[in-house]
């Protein structure tokens, strides 16, 4: 079959980020021909403030080699201008008359920087400040002549005045506003930032404009500002903003108004020609920073491969300065004082003058909506986060302002301080990944998303307990470039549902087993990947029990074999002891398996009960005849022990029975999945010996009756248990604790530990449905025992059964 | 020399999953794809050793129950940025029975 033609005019980050998703997802359905006008590869624009600055070479910041076209068998056109499209014949021209057919046009043809049309714009040394062209003008003229001047004290002005000064150069930056970064930064933090770079021996002059440009034998000598000053220049760097390029598309007679006009799948008026980047205006805005081009390459990617799903809808951004030694961050919409809109917004502000340190929040119907930060930009990342999921902050505002290390944290995300962290400490523990080799990747493989460090690095690939810190090591090597990850996750590479939205839809249509789930969500793979089918076998079961089919080959093998898989590839054995309580009989029990089968470890676990360690599968049902015990589920995103202290029947401070309490809750809730594993604890009394609270339902007795606590964890994120609810005996911890985890397992992403889903919806909505909506919890508890009813041991029938099981069994020959 | 040997009826391998054979040249994961491709690889891990057996099977691909490394079951290959090698074997079905090359 022929295949169709694909021609992009832009051989830059959009276009090939859109070329690099597309052969990742359709690599056959296209012959690829690129146009550049630049006699380069594809590089990293957002890297030159480095390379300026000497901190970086151009060798450094190409992303794909022309090796890396030649092997994607993509015809590359470098230092060739395209100024006619043929849209009714589907061909371009370029300058040279080069020409290509199309099927599909994607322009991608970015932006220019604003020329001020001043007397004198068009002499010798003065220029933008936008590709690699501009950089080598910037060094060589450095290297002959002593004066520049910047104007323009936004991002690009001031990352290149910094530039221009570390070549040597006498720097001044004539700027039109009262201060620096006006887009970027409030007032305050923007006279901060002046004196910083003053001290770097950066002039500035504000509120002036320039009257024009004056030269001799055309080359430029000076620049004369409306007031008459004259100052000296040899060079004019002129960063006073870009104009997306859409001239192109718009003489080929495409609709365009202040960029190339696009719908929500990046597709112009010409249903052939699609557009995405700086040139584009997406519901009339245009974007300049590289996060919202990458999400707008991935959404194109998919139309362009025909899967015709993916929208985009625009983009909050967050920039940061890419000059050495100066913090700043900012996001959202931080406008203050004069000219911010009076529509009730708050702000929290914490100045210290002396200390260089600036932060402003600013907060509207209980969400951020923006943040700036100076001097201090440890939390910018967390503080984005939440600006971009809406969290509502009322529960922490009296600690925002001091980070997210005031939380409480005490785990090992405690440590996020990725900007006073040395290369040599370590960020991710499982993996064994230091900073310095994450910032290499970053810098040299031109990686910018956390995935890709994942990937990459591994750092943040296990537990994952380290991912913020990585996001702020690639927010900090990145500075605006770098591309945070949308709010609502796409489930895995597979689809662009998030999670939240298979779940509605599993509900909605009634999807009863994965291979309907697939189809009819438009899966992009034939049966998904390891991360997506087993949130999708939960998601199915949790959500229709007893109709919905169960697919052991989507579960992980732990749960596909009721064992806990170990390192040398044999497994774990922990029986069920209901409320850490066990007999003579049992232990005898234990002990004799153990001594039959050769168990190389005999361990008591964390949650009071026996760990038969280094059992071979091939043994596995056998051993589970001989032990008849039930399964413990210790190795499920499940329930998992109820722990107890030893109560009222023998402690002297003991006001209630805890024991045979936690003996009835993991009787009740026996063999109940959940999104991750569950723990329940109760004490009783409040010295808390089960440790209650670090429990995902924790529970305490008191003289009066039990006091109930959730959202507790013990593990990578130790958290302590939020106070639900005290109720009078044990059949309304029953109820209670049941409707909570019911409504946990409804509506919990999958690999949520309940502290996670809290800390997303908040514990006012969990008090909201297990304590003021009496009859919506009732029925919640009524879901989950009706959704465990019959349900039986694994083990127990995996020993009746054992012919229906016979992965269990090993092929000799 | 090598010869085909029988292993099991491919209906006892499950779709999407595997059977370990135990054979004089280790342990041999056998794999059954959705569409019914059969593959056999080292029941190694070129990562730390792992089971590639007791993986959850996805497209041609396995990953690993440790760490989860992505194999290529038709070459035994790490997905990339990981790097490592796992040894192949001839497989085949006839009559609805595999047989491995050993």
């Amino acid at each position: 079959m022929q295949k169709m033609k694909l021609v992009v005019v832009g051989n830059g980050m959009a276009g090939m980020r859109v070329v690099e998703e597309l052969l990742k997802i359709a690599p056959d359905l296209y012959d690829i021909t690129v146009f550049g006008d630049e006699p380069y590869p594809n590089y990293n624009r957002i890297m030159l403030s480095p390379v300026l600055a000497g901190e970086q070479t151009i060798d450094d910041i190409i992303l794909n080699s022309r090796e890396w076209y030649a092997e994607n068998n993509i015809i590359l056109h470098t230092g060739k201008y395209i100024n006619k499209i043929d849209r009714k014949n589907r061909v371009v021209y370029s300058a040279d008359g080069t020409s290509a057919e199309y099927d599909r046009l994607l322009l991608a043809t970015g932006s220019k920087p604003f020329m001020l049309p001043v007397p004198g714009a068009d002499l010798q040394g003065v220029i933008g400040f936008r590709d690699i062209k501009d950089v080598d003008i910037m060094i060589d003229t450095a290297g002959k002549h002593p004066k520049a001047v910047v104007i323009g004290a936004g991002l690009l002005g001031l990352e290149a005045a910094n530039g221009l000064k570390i070549q040597g150069m006498d720097v001044t930056v004539v700027h039109r506003n009262d201060w620096l970064l006006e887009r970027q930064l409030d007032r305050t933090a923007g006279k901060m930032l002046q004196k910083s770079l003053e001290e770097k021996e950066l002039k500035f002059i504000l509120r002036q404009e320039t009257q024009e440009i004056v030269g001799e034998n055309g080359r430029v000598t000076a620049l004369r500002l409306k007031d008459g000053t004259e100052l000296e220049a040899d060079l004019v760097v002129m960063a006073i903003g870009i104009r997306p390029n859409f001239a192109l598309a718009e003489s080929a007679g495409i609709h365009c108004d202040r960029g190339i006009v696009v719908n929500d799948t990046m597709q112009t008026y010409d249903p052939r020609v699609y557009a995405v980047g700086e040139c584009v205006a997406h519901r009339g805005i245009s974007y300049g920073l590289v996060a919202p081009l990458f999400e707008m390459a991935k959404v194109c990617a998919t139309h362009l491969a025909n899967f015709g799903i993916g929208l985009y809808k625009g983009s909050v951004t967050s920039t940061k300065l890419k000059v050495t030694g100066i913090d700043l961050f900012s996001a959202g919409d931080f406008a203050s004082g004069e000219g911010a809109a009076d529509d009730g917004r708050e702000e929290i502000v914490l100045h210290d003058a002396v200390g260089g340190v600036y932060k402003k929040l600013v907060i509207k119907d209980d969400k951020i909506i923006g943040s700036v930060l100076y001097g201090d930009t440890t939390d910018g990342a967390w503080y984005f986060q939440m600006l971009r999921d809406g969290k509502l902050i009322h529960e922490i505002r009296d600690n925002l302002m001091f980070g997210q290390d005031s939380l409480g944290n005490t785990g090992h995300q405690g440590q996020d301080k990725a900007a006073a962290m040395t290369n040599e400490m370590e960020v991710c523990g499982c993996n064994g990944v230091c900073k310095g080799t994450i910032v290499k990747a970053i810098k040299e493989q031109g990686l910018f998303t956390i995935d890709d460090v994942k990937k990459q690095t591994k750092a943040g690939s296990s537990c994952g307990s380290c991912t913020g810190l990585v996001e702020q090591i690639l927010a900090s090597t990145l500075g605006g470039g770098y591309a945070a990850p949308s709010s609502s996750k796409a489930v895995c590479g597979c689809t662009d549902k998030n999670h939240e939205e298979v779940r509605q839809l599993i509900r909605d249509h009634k999807y009863l087993n994965i291979p309907d789930a697939m189809s009819g969500m438009a899966w992009r793979t034939p049966n998904g990947c390891a991360t997506c089918r087993p949130a999708l076998n939960y998601y199915l079961l949790s959500t229709w029990p007893h109709e919905a089919v169960d697919d052991p080959q989507s579960r992980f093998i732990n749960e596909r074999v009721h064992a806990n898989i170990q390192k040398d590839g044999t497994y774990s054995v922990i029986p069920r002891m209901y409320g850490g309580v066990t007999t003579p009989d049992q232990l005898r029990k234990i002990a004799d398996v153990a001594d039959k089968y050769a168990v190389p470890m005999v361990k008591v676990t964390g949650g009071q009960r026996i760990d038969l360690l280094g059992v071979k599968k091939e043994d596995l049902i056998d051993m589970w005849a001989d032990l008849d015990m039930p399964s413990g589920y210790a190795y499920g995103k499940s329930i998992r022990t109820v722990k107890t202290c030893v109560g009222s029947e023998f402690c002297r401070f003991g006001t209630q029975n805890s024991t045979q309490l936690g003996i009835d809750i993991e009787k009740a809730f026996d063999h109940m999945w959940a999104p991750h594993k569950v723990k329940f604890a109760v004490s009783a009394c409040p010295r808390n010996c089960a440790e209650s609270g670090i429990k995902d339902v924790g529970i305490i007795g008191v003289d009066s009756g039990w006091e109930m606590y959730v959202g507790g964890n013990g593990g990578i994120k130790t958290e302590v248990a939020h106070f639900l609810c005290k109720v009078k005996n044990a059949e309304e911890v029953l109820e209670y604790s049941g409707a909570f985890i019911q409504i946990y397992r409804e509506e919990a992403r999958y690999l949520d530990r309940t502290v996670h889903w809290i800390e997303r919806v908040g514990m006012e909505y969990v008090k909201q449905r297990v304590l003021e909506d009496a009859e919506g919890r009732k029925a919640a508890y009524e879901r989950l025992i009706y959704a465990l009813q019959g349900s039986v041991d694994p083990w127990a029938e995996r020993v009746q059964k054992r012919n229906e099981h016979k992965q269990f069994e090993i092929i000799a020959v | 020399m090598s010869t085909w040997t029988k292993i099991t009826p491919l209906e006892d391998i499950p779709k999407l999953g595997s059977r370990v054979v135990r054979s004089s040249k280790g342990d041999i994961a056998v794999f059954r794809t959705a569409d019914d491709k059969v593959f056999a690889l080292h029941d190694k891990c070129p990562h730390k050793g792992g089971p590639l057996s007791q993986g959850i099977v996805y497209g041609d691909k396995v990953a690993c129950p440790l760490h989860s490394w992505k194999i290529h079951l038709a070459d035994g290959n790490a997905e990339e940025p990981d790097e490592g090698h796992t040894a192949c074997f001839a497989v085949k079905v006839e009559d609805g029975t595999v047989y491995l090359e050993l």
